[in-house]
């Protein structure tokens, strides 16, 4: 990667994607805005991370983004999309991810946070996403990565944890929602994710998922989530970083895929969308930009693959904050 | 958010949008009202229906729809037609919100809360399922819901599969459906339902997923459907042992610390200061459950009746493929030479039991003999040259034991049935040699059909093409290089190990201390580890001059004391994870490799760390330099758990003299760094 030029393959508009995000954060009553409006917090995760990994977190207002996550909390601790809204465990990671961004977690009681997902825990070990019980292994997931970044991981039952994701794995080495459904690189990142935090990698066939995975790049250079799908840029992170994490990223074409990303964007107005020529929106500029940090591409903050936040906020979580 | 084409808007369709986002806008208000103040009033649930019409991913709405519907059924009294028709409605509901947006999760899950209940008719439900196919027969959130009702009617798996065989002749390329199948068919074989008996069935499927394969070669929909089968015909259930160190037949020299004066040529000499030395069970799938209850040693060797067993893995992993016990041997009087024979039994006692729940039933023994010596009186540490005192060995097959085929391998496996699979295929796709998927099933069948060779004449036949076939896709299918390349490397070190002829060119003795076994794989390109279990033996690998990026694989390799991986393409010292199982490891060069070259580290997770939830007990190295501990975590959890004597680093981007003086306090035993005495 890093012998291929940049300006071989197009160059990262920086500065555009940056003026982009911000202005998308203003437009609160756009009919997008208004539509997405009950997943904010998300939005607010994939503006906030992109602008850290272009080192740029500076240009928001951080008592504002932080006085308005607390508005999202519950009473049961958990957290909404947006206020008003209900709480529920995607919202929960990302209002803790944000903080983590700031290092802000400590304003959190965050035995009441830790609580609310640790109580969302069932039998078998899954996770429930809220009182209303959908199971999906993306919420193991995310109750995993939250609990490890309070570092109250020990509330939940693990052992029973892994061996629910481990139940979902497929004859083709890939990983589903819930047992028995078919592989998708979404899942796949949740599921390796999640094993990857609770060092249980060994439970994943490296090779037989890395071919998989590998397979997912198609001739226009960019990823697909499954086979014979369309690429997708927010595959760029999904696949990309579950190949990092079981050490076989080196099986695709890195530089073919960066030039895919780079195609994505949109030079004029900034922001990067699914395709080539489609329309930009937040998350698929989150996902492009994470993936060029995964590429190593200059200009971009490393990110970790696990916990889809830069590297040095992890690093400064795990090896020198106190256990909860 | 996806697959919208990226224009300009105009300037009436700004203004159209703008008024459609303040209709949204006050519905949102006014149901926000309703729901905070829990009026579920039929005009309050209207509102909710027409909100979930134009937006299903407001979940807020559904969780709101799920209290109105508790809160009507508590109000009527259990007649089953206003249950019945309150629960009606709202699949009515869910439907129209799925005919919005067939992938809505809020929508998928309210349906299955619905019929939950109990009340809800599930004929309906198929046909409606059936209609979402038509529309798209990936939508994986149909596919789940489907799986909710067949389990919800008690629908069989055979008419399931039939299902599948459906969709399939209808349209080969639904990944869903094969992968339904295979989820089907695993669960009928494994239960030995009537009919469903693998030789019987596998060659039955090979034949329905060629139509898939050969009709468009470029099509993925079969290719991983074809590797489980090939899985399928290879892998045995009942777990086996794949070798053993010592090996069957086999003499070893034991003795302790230092330099042994006039340590045989052809024996391998063993030498330790804790007076014990590994003994090595290599099995061909993990396995837990070794311990001196299933395995019993028999030898006038004193104090080994209650070994412990421990399998090389990572902490939270009570099954690997390789287990090891430490034999003691060290006499505390000195005395003369003694010679005694070993037996090892595995397999007379059930509790070897593989991680699918197959016991290793079949009763095995090898023998070897231990020839103990005194502790030699010298023993001056000396630096390991990589390159002077080495002298080629020429070993001969009845040197290297652990290359003869475990007779175990092929003991009471029914092998007819699985060999002309193979075989078939073989033929099948010699027919697609020009394509990707071709070329790269028939490399995968070859290599199949090599293991299960026992024949010596004839083993090893398949190689060449093997290679050829790898060099064949690194050129056509460019983007997927390096896969095809670490599975040439596979290929290539099995082709090396195959026999005692090929191996011997590459093993030597060194001089310098005790004729160390010394295996050199230097300078071949090699981007992958493999057929380690052939290699227990060696404790000298000179790996250098490579392509290697981790040393996944080794950990098995434990009587390895002197490692070379020189000019490779380390990156981090994460990667070297692996090495901490080698205990017997005391010289290891990494010299000339990008360590501290790149941000991206992709073993961060393969290592243990308390990023991967290891604990970490404190130490004065984390207490005195907790900014250093962090900056260098992975060196500092790798190179602390290694007993290193003698350490290059130098060529390294990460090396200079913050780094050097790091190691110096987390290895303080080290006696040579970069080829100095500390301190000079």
């Amino acid at each position: 990667m890093s012998s291929t030029s940049s300006s071989q393959m197009g160059q990262l508009v920086a500065d555009k994607h940056v003026r982009y995000i911000l202005m998308a954060e203003k437009k609160k009553e756009s009919l997008e805005s208004v539509v997405m409006d009950h997943l904010r917090m998300n939005g607010a995760y994939w503006g906030l991370t992109t602008l850290d990994l272009l080192d740029k977190l500076g240009t928001v207002s951080e008592d504002e983004v932080v006085s308005w996550i607390m508005t999202c909390q519950h009473e049961s601790g958990g957290f909404a999309g947006n206020t008003g809204h209900d709480p529920h465990i995607l919202y929960t990671l990302s209002a803790v991810q944000i903080l983590a961004l700031f290092d802000k977690i400590n304003i959190l009681d965050v035995g009441k946070v830790s609580s609310y997902v640790a109580g969302l825990q069932n039998e078998d070990g899954s996770f429930s996403g809220d009182m209303w019980g959908e199971i999906d292994t993306r919420f193991s997931y995310i109750a995993i990565c939250c609990l490890s970044l309070l570092k109250c991981l020990d509330k939940i039952n693990v052992e029973k944890a892994v061996e629910y994701i481990v139940s979902c794995k497929n004859l083709d080495g890939g990983f589903g929602c819930t047992p028995g459904a078919e592989s998708h690189a979404g899942q796949i990142f949740c599921c390796v994710g999640a094993l990857a935090i609770t060092g249980s990698l060994h439970h994943v066939d490296k090779d037989l998922l890395g071919w998989w995975l590998c397979e997912r790049q198609t001739k226009t250079g960019g990823l697909n989530g499954r086979p014979e799908k369309l690429p997708d840029v927010c595959y760029s992170w999904w696949v990309l970083s579950s190949l990092i994490m079981i050490d076989r990223v080196h099986w695709i074409d890195k530089a073919k895929l960066a030039k895919f990303i780079l195609d994505c964007q949109d030079l004029d107005n900034g922001g990067i969308s699914d395709r080539p020529e489609d329309a930009v929106d937040i998350f698929h500029t989150y996902f492009g930009v994470a993936g060029l940090s995964l590429l190593e591409y200059p200009g971009v903050k490393a990110i970790d693959p696990a916990y889809a936040l830069p590297v040095d906020v992890i690093n400064r979580i795990i090896f020198t904050k106190n256990d909860c | 958010m996806h697959g919208r084409p990226r224009k300009a808007s105009k300037p009436e369709d700004e203004a159209a949008s703008a008024a459609k986002a303040v209709k949204l806008r006050s519905l949102q208000s006014q149901f926000m009202t309703y729901h905070h103040e829990k009026i579920y009033t039929k005009e309050a649930i209207e509102l909710s229906t027409k909100l979930l019409e134009i937006n299903p991913e407001a979940y807020t709405a559904w969780n709101y729809r799920k209290l109105a519907v508790e809160d009507s059924l508590s109000r009527i009294e259990s007649d089953p037609n206003s249950v019945k028709s309150i629960l009606d409605e709202e699949l009515r509901v869910v439907e129209n919100a799925l005919k919005q947006n067939f992938k809505s999760y809020g929508a998928w899950h309210h349906r299955k809360w619905v019929l939950s209940k109990g009340h809800s008719s599930t004929g309906n439900e198929l046909k409606l399922l059936d209609k979402f196919q038509k529309l798209d027969p990936r939508n994986f959130h149909a596919w789940n819901y489907r799986r909710f009702v067949v389990e919800l009617t008690n629908r069989s798996e055979q008419d399931e599969l039939q299902y599948t065989d459906d969709m399939i002749n209808n349209n080969f390329s639904n990944y869903s459906a094969w992968h339904n199948r295979s989820v089907l068919l695993s669960s009928l074989l494994a239960n030995r339902v009537d009919g469903f008996i693998p030789e019987k069935k596998i060659p039955d499927e090979y034949e329905i997923v060629h139509q898939a394969i050969f009709t468009d070669p470029d099509d993925q929909s079969g290719w991983f459907y074809h590797l489980w089968l090939l899985a399928q015909t290879v892998n045995v259930e009942s777990p086996l042992l794949t070798s053993s160190w010592p090996s069957h037949g086999s003499s070893v020299i034991l003795s302790g610390a230092g330099c042994l004066i006039g340590s045989p040529f052809n024996v391998i000499t063993f030498c330790s200061e804790t007076g014990s030395v590994p003994l090595i069970l290599y099995f061909d799938q993990a396995v837990g459950g070794v311990s001196s209850l299933t395995v019993t040693i028999d030898s006038e060797l004193k104090g080994n009746e209650n070994l412990v067993w421990e399998p090389i893995s990572n902490k939270s992993s009570q099954v690997s493929c390789v287990w090891v016990a430490r034999l003691k041997y060290l006499i505390s009087e000195p005395c003369e030479s003694k010679e005694y024979k070993v037996k090892v039994r595995l397999g007379n006692s059930p509790g070897i039991i593989s991680s699918r729940g197959f016991n290793f039933s079949t009763p095995y023994e090898f023998v070897f003999t231990a020839h103990v010596h005194d502790t030699a009186k010298d023993s001056q540490e000396r630096i390991v040259s990589w390159t002077d005192g080495f002298e080629l060995w020429n070993a001969q097959s009845k040197d290297l034991n652990s290359l003869a085929t475990s007779d175990q391998l092929n003991a009471g496996i029914d092998l007819k049935w699985r060999q002309a699979a193979i075989d078939s295929e073989i033929e099948c796709f010699r027919l697609l040699a020009d394509s990707k998927i071709g070329k790269l099933t028939l490399a995968r069948l070859l290599m199949a059909s090599e293991a299960m060779m026992s024949d010596a004449v004839v083993k090893g036949v398949h190689y060449e093409e093997i290679l050829q076939l790898y060099n064949d896709l690194m050129a056509l299918d460019s983007s997927h290089h390096h896969y095809y390349k670490d599975e040439h490397s596979v290929a290539f070190l099995h082709k090396v190990t195959s026999s005692s002829e090929s191996l011997s060119r590459y093993l030597f003795r060194y001089r310098g201390m005790n004729n160390l076994v010394c295996l050199r794989l230097n300078k071949l390109s090699l981007s992958r580890i493999a057929s380690v279990e052939k290699l227990l033996f060696v404790q000298m690998l000179d790996l250098s001059h490579n392509e290697l990026h981790s040393t996944e694989g080794l950990e098995a390799m434990q009587l390895l004391s002197c490692l070379n991986l020189s000019h490779n393409r380390i990156r981090n010292f994460s990667a070297l994870d692996s090495l901490r199982h080698v205990k017997q490891l005391k010289v290891l060069d990494v010299s000339h490799n990008h360590i501290g070259k790149h941000s991206v580290d992709t073993t961060r997770y393969l290592c243990s760390s308390p990023l991967s939830n290891s604990d970490w007990s404190q130490d004065d190295v984390r207490r005195q330099n907790p900014g250093l501990v962090t900056k260098y975590w992975d060196a500092y959890f790798v190179l602390r758990d290694l007993n290193l004597k003698q350490l290059d680093i130098a060529g390294n981007e990460i090396a200079g003299d913050e780094f050097n003086s790091f190691v110096l306090q987390v290895v303080p035993k080290l006696v040579w760094l970069n080829g100095q005495k500390p301190g000079n």
